[in-house]
């Protein structure tokens, strides 16, 4: 992909984000930083390409310990907000 | 001479990622309401399985690749029979350490503790980022953003195209802050350090210096790719990450926190530039965006410009009336006499803040709104934007003490009804309520929308001694009016007290 459309994809991406981001409610604003917490460590792509590489070993390693720190991320991340979202609850009667 | 070209990506797999990232915008939309929230979640989890799995079937190095599928830029595709099995070992304990450590966290971590959980699952974005960016400029074959040049005489060189240069080092200054400012949130947040401003001599010149310089350093890289270069530009990072949090006091941490989750969306989607990855970009971009709406939303309810808060230093100067306030006359009342007067109500509006986090103290409170509506009261909750320490903390601990969303309110719907309300029972917020805010022009919150608590027929006020101050470090007026009681004491001892006296 050549640079221009990659820019076009995050431009038009950060639109999105923009308006999917004011209709959340207040109520969720804090599953809300868990939820980005959690889906920002998609860097494990990144991580995942170095620590399977060949060629280099102290890239492979960096990129090791990078996916460990993204798993850390992505689990917690994830199950944190499922936690919380599962206490909000409506009148019982 | 010659040049390897990068290999390119197949169809599939642009696809994949494309999917994924749609799948994250669902997620975040999920959040609209309470109710499409946890199928959102679920499908975010989808997104980052599918992106996972993608990276992994395109990436382990092993022979008979599919139809369709190429030999990734980097691997050795040739002379291997099987799936680099050490290879798969390996990743699959890194992804098992760290679910581990995640899982473990997220369960057992308490609701109270939120913010502190965030600044660290920020800095560990950020920490990552770093670290791809690194390991990118050491093999950046294996990433496809370099032209390997040989020359008829002497050794190949590696030359790193120089845009990938540029994203590369954006993505490792953005991570690097990301990092050291969520480690020294964290600190603040957790208490292992002062939450109050530290303010260091000539700090503007410093900072202003630092990031021209990293600025600069990542032009130079295009011309130059010495690792002394590369390096300089990390180090130079981390120490603006940490210099820039530093002066940031206690109570603008909503905001720092905002900022820092912004932040890690846009090391994230540098970093998706390098690898020219539409699930990282699009990531980057919602969760940049996120993170830049919710510092926006933070600064509005403070009244506050978004460069105040970073230059810092607010709640460092206590004001001069501070000292003479303290023995202005107010009424105190007890836990019975907090009862009583909201035994008798027809409507009672809880405003909890910072301090019911503190004491833990949110389902003590929900009891005594159990025992309240049983007598025929109306309970609702009014939350302001800034109560707590990060956006929504407080909606959180009353989810968590199992109180409807529904009885939840936010400033603007439900400030015109203190008017006609019997008790407004304030726990644990005191800058939220500052009637200072709306009639002092001198006191530094003035303009901050507050909660109108003050004209509740009575309001009863939760604090542990008059001698403490908020957060900003200002007296409060409201504590001195003749509508107000002040119930002095731990904020969950004084509602479990006033438990025990209603029921």
């Amino acid at each position: 992909m050549d640079f221009i459309s990659i820019l076009s994809i995050f431009v038009l991406a950060c639109f999105v984000g923009y308006y999917v981001v004011w209709s959340v409610t207040p109520a969720l604003h804090t599953p809300l930083m868990s939820v980005t917490n959690a889906i920002s460590s998609v860097i494990v792509v990144g991580a995942l390409i170095a620590a399977a590489a060949a060629g280099s070993p102290s890239s492979k390693w960096l990129g090791l310990v990078a996916v460990a720190l993204a798993s850390v991320n992505i689990f917690g991340g994830f199950a944190v907000t499922q936690r919380m979202l599962s206490m909000y609850r409506k009148k019982d009667r | 001479m010659h040049t390897d070209l990068i290999v390119a990506v197949p169809a599939w797999v642009l696809l994949a990622y494309l999917v994924s990232g749609v799948c994250f915008i669902l997620a975040l939309r999920g959040l609209s309401s309470p109710e499409s929230s946890r199928r959102g979640n679920i499908t975010g989890m989808i997104g980052m399985a599918i992106a996972v799995l993608t990276t992994l079937v395109t990436h382990i190095p092993y022979t008979g690749f599919p139809k369709g599928i190429s030999c990734p830029a980097g691997a050795n595709c040739f002379g291997i029979s099987a799936p680099d099995l050490n290879a798969i070992i390996e990743i699959a304990a890194a992804i098992v350490i760290g679910g581990t450590i995640g899982l473990i966290t997220a369960r057992k971590i308490q609701m109270t503790a939120m913010p502190q959980l965030v600044a660290a699952f920020h800095s560990l974005v950020g920490m990552a980022a770093v670290l791809v960016g690194a390991a990118a400029y050491l093999n950046p074959e294996a990433f496809g953003i370099a032209v390997r040049i040989t020359p008829i005489y002497g050794p190949s060189v590696v030359n790193i195209l120089p845009v990938s240069r540029i994203e590369m080092g954006l993505g490792v200054a953005i991570g690097a802050i990301t990092f050291s400012g969520s480690v020294i949130a964290f600190l603040k947040l957790n208490g292992n350090m002062s939450g109050k401003p530290i303010l260091l001599p000539l700090r503007h010149v410093i900072n202003l210096g630092t990031l021209v310089a990293i600025l600069v350093l990542i032009a130079y890289f295009t011309q130059d790719q010495a690792p002394w270069v590369f390096f300089t530009v990390m180090g130079l990072s981390f120490a603006i990450g940490f210099l820039l949090i530093i002066p940031i006091g206690g109570a603008d941490m909503p905001v720092v926190i905002s900022m820092l989750n912004s932040y890690s969306g846009w090391a994230a989607a540098a970093m998706g530039f390098t690898l020219h990855n539409t699930a990282m970009i699009i990531t980057g971009a919602l969760v940049g965006s996120s993170g830049a709406i919710l510092s926006y939303i933070m600064c509005r309810a403070m009244n506050r410009s978004f460069f105040s808060v970073i230059a810092g230093g607010f709640g460092a100067v206590a004001s001069g009336g501070e000292a003479a306030a303290i023995d202005r006359p107010y009424k105190r009342g007890s836990a019975e006499d907090a009862a009583f007067l909201m035994g008798q109500a027809e409507q009672v509006i809880i405003v909890p803040g910072y301090g019911m986090a503190v004491a833990q103290a949110q389902h003590a409170v929900r009891e005594m709104a159990d025992l309240l509506k049983a007598k025929g009261v109306t309970v609702k909750y009014a939350i302001h934007p800034v109560a707590g320490r990060m956006p929504g903390h407080m909606n959180v601990l009353l989810a968590e003490a199992n109180v409807p969303y529904d009885e939840v309110f936010e400033l603007e719907d439900i400030n015109s009804e203190f008017a006609q309300t019997d008790v407004a029972y304030v726990i644990g917020a005191n800058d939220v309520t500052n009637p200072a805010a709306k009639n002092d022009k001198t006191s530094p919150i003035y303009g901050m929308p507050v909660l109108d608590v003050e004209k509740a027929r009575t309001c009863l006020f939760v604090k542990r001694s008059m001698g403490g101050v908020g957060y900003a470090g200002i007296d409060n007026e409201l504590f001195y009016k003749d509508n107000t009681m002040m119930l002095l004491g731990d904020a969950k001892k004084m509602t479990e007290e006033i438990v025990k006296a209603l029921g």
